[in-house]
């Protein structure tokens, strides 16, 4: 996620709204960022229709079936049954919908202040408030965002949307960093000088003219940090600091599923197999929306 | 010439404030977050305190006071040892703290060298090796390596090489029956080494390498890309043709005159990687049941345990704040040009 400070050097100052097309074509050049997307499209549509098409939706709340428990995977069964009896396929799907809940909620609330506080600081550079919202990201990336979140997440109780905020907090300096460090180049290209001429009000500035050209490693970052949040909530609910139970979530279910190793992988194994590929295709997406804005192809 | 002492300064300072600005950080956690002083004392002092033990511990912390003042209350704590009583252990946070983090200083050296190790490796040979069949390999390896969670590799490493194959331990930090080299540092790798104890050293090395390996696939997978794309533009550079065409051996070239160049953006990574590995130990040492400070911290997470989570995050943000600094020194020692354009 870091590297992306390299990445945006790529950016070219250009208009993105008028070039489209341009922008589709790099992007469908990328067939790993294409995969990528397909199966992120894929994912969000099984999380969202979770009810309709899991095959026992009744084993995503609280529901208990001994006769049927820890059973390998089969054809009534592709992913074999819990120490419940709960369907371990239809627990994954409905754990996508927690998964990208925490992602577009974490991301909803952090992406938008980050980014305005980033583009204020780095168009009033040197100004005091300026100083003082960079120092303030500064402090709350001296925390690791897991430390952060699991002390955040204790202190208070452990609901969803504590968890959330307490990802949050940790999230948002990221944004303002980076939109701060390139908001302070672009300040002084031609065209954004030119519109000041014009009399163009600060906000307009920031908002229409600076702002577009971020967007490029904004989004990068965006899709990259989506698999990072995935990440960390679910290491949250591995310690139990997550979602309560019978809340189907991947982390939980490695969690849990991981007594159950060797004999009974299957509990484990698929939920952390949906964890890998989520992570990976939001890496892949990142990777092709990077390449999209940068000015050459690798 | 002044540059770089202004500039040594500058980041100095900034670790200052940092560390004041997470000293706030924490209060708040510590004294806002949990509520009101009644819900913070019986938070601190478990659910079964009497009424008369909430009071005292409420005049104690002076909990009625204006927050500036609680604030400076507390700081005052911090600086004179009296961090508070652990509700598990029931000693200072502080005497925990010391015992508890060498063994994670342990694992965090480790995780770091072996994060070299490989990724630099990797790094240059994908990079000098651009769209060959090796770089895909690497690709596709460094691709796997940011996508599967550390917790997960533990448990898989665990499981296969430690339980199946029985190559390496599965917990713990020594083998039964090892007395642990003579208490120096607390680092068995350091007391090891010094007081000459090498079959602790290396039965301690032994148990360090899953759990190290687990916490350090991650980052090298992202270093080996930082490093690749840099090894990518630097070779394309002018200096590069001017090197090969005075005859520089390939290797010479590659190992001293482009790594050099290309390792700066890789090395501010690493640093917030390795210092990041007190915050993500915690999954990896409660699998593998280390005796580290990112275990004692999780402990005092699920049971609520108020002053040590304080402690936690404390000393954890003063650790990374430190390594980064340090990082800062580094890379302005091996880049001149980031003294001069932050030493003004």
């Amino acid at each position: 996620m870091i590297s992306l400070v390299e990445y945006s050097k790529d950016v070219k100052f250009s208009k993105i709204a008028h070039n489209y097309g341009k922008y589709w074509y790099k992007f469908r050049n990328n067939k790993l960022s294409l995969l990528g997307l397909g199966l992120i499209i894929l994912f969000i549509a099984l999380a969202a229709l979770a009810p309709w098409i899991s095959p026992y939706p009744s084993s995503a709340g609280l529901y208990v079936n001994f006769a049927n428990s820890l059973k390998p995977p089969s054809l009534a069964h592709p992913f074999g049954t819990d120490e419940l009896g709960r369907d371990v396929l239809t627990r994954v799907i409905f754990g996508f919908r927690y998964s990208f809940t925490l992602v577009g909620v974490v991301l909803g609330i952090t992406v938008i202040p980050g980014v305005t506080l980033g583009l204020v600081a780095g168009y009033y550079v040197k100004r005091w408030f300026s100083v003082l919202i960079m120092r303030m990201a500064d402090i709350f990336v001296a925390v690791p965002p897991l430390l952060l979140a699991l002390a955040v997440a204790s202190v208070m109780r452990p609901t969803l949307l504590h968890v959330m905020l307490a990802i949050s907090l940790a999230w948002w300096p990221w944004y303002t960093r980076l939109v701060y460090s390139q908001t302070t180049t672009i300040r002084n290209e031609d065209f954004v000088r030119a519109a000041r001429l014009m009399g163009a009000s600060p906000i307009h500035i920031m908002f229409s003219e600076i702002l577009p050209n971020e967007l490029g490693s904004i989004l990068t970052k965006i899709s990259l940090d989506a698999g990072w949040v995935i990440l960390i909530g679910a290491a949250l609910s591995f310690v139990g600091l997550g979602a309560p139970p019978p809340t189907p979530d991947l982390g939980t279910m490695i969690s849990e599923g991981s007594i159950y190793l060797p004999n009974f992988w299957w509990i484990s194994v698929f939920p952390a197999i949906a964890v890998v590929l989520v992570i990976l295709a939001f890496n892949l997406l990142g990777d092709g929306i990077r390449d999209m804005f940068s000015s050459s192809i690798r | 010439m002044n540059y770089a002492v202004n500039y040594v300064l500058k980041r100095l300072a900034y670790g200052i404030i940092s560390l004041f600005g997470l000293s706030i950080l924490v209060f708040v956690l510590a004294r806002v977050l949990p509520g009101t002083p009644v819900d913070l004392a019986r938070l601190a002092l478990g659910p079964n305190a009497s009424i008369s033990a909430i009071n005292t511990f409420i005049d104690e912390l002076h909990l009625n006071a204006p927050l500036p003042l609680q604030y400076l209350y507390w700081i005052e704590g911090i600086f004179t040892g009296n961090w508070g009583i652990s509700l598990v252990t029931k000693r200072n946070v502080l005497t925990d703290v010391i015992e508890f983090l060498p063994a994670t200083l342990d694992l965090l050296i480790m995780t770091a060298i072996i994060i070299l190790l490989i990724s630099v490796p990797l790094g240059l040979v994908a990079g000098r090796m651009q769209n060959t069949f090796v770089d895909n390999v690497i690709r596709v390896i460094t691709y796997v390596g940011i996508a599967v969670p550390s917790f997960v590799v533990a448990i898989l490493l665990q499981l296969f090489l430690g339980y199946d194959l029985h190559l390496f331990p599965i917990i713990g930090q020594l083998s039964p029956g090892i007395a642990p080299p003579p208490h120096i540092t607390g680092l068995y790798l350091i007391d090891g080494l010094i007081t000459g104890d090498f079959g602790a050293w290396v039965n301690a090395l032994w148990h360090l390498i899953l759990p190290s390996f687990s916490l350090a696939l991650g980052p090298i997978a992202q270093e080996t890309r930082i490093l690749r794309a840099a090894v990518v533009e630097n070779q394309n550079r002018d200096f590069t043709l001017a090197e090969t065409s005075h005859g520089l051996p390939e290797g010479l070239l590659t190992t001293r005159y482009l790594l050099k160049p290309s390792i700066i953006p890789m090395l501010t990574v690493y640093a917030l990687d390795v210092s990041s590995v007190i915050a993500n130990a915690f999954l990896v040492e409660l699998i593998f049941d280390w005796p580290g400070f990112s275990r004692y911290g999780l402990n005092a997470m699920l049971s609520k345990d108020l002053n040590a989570i304080i402690a936690v995050v404390l000393v954890a943000g003063i650790l990374f704040i430190i390594a980064n600094t340090l990082v800062d020194f580094t890379v302005s020692r091996l880049d001149p040009r980031v003294s001069e354009e932050m030493g003004d």
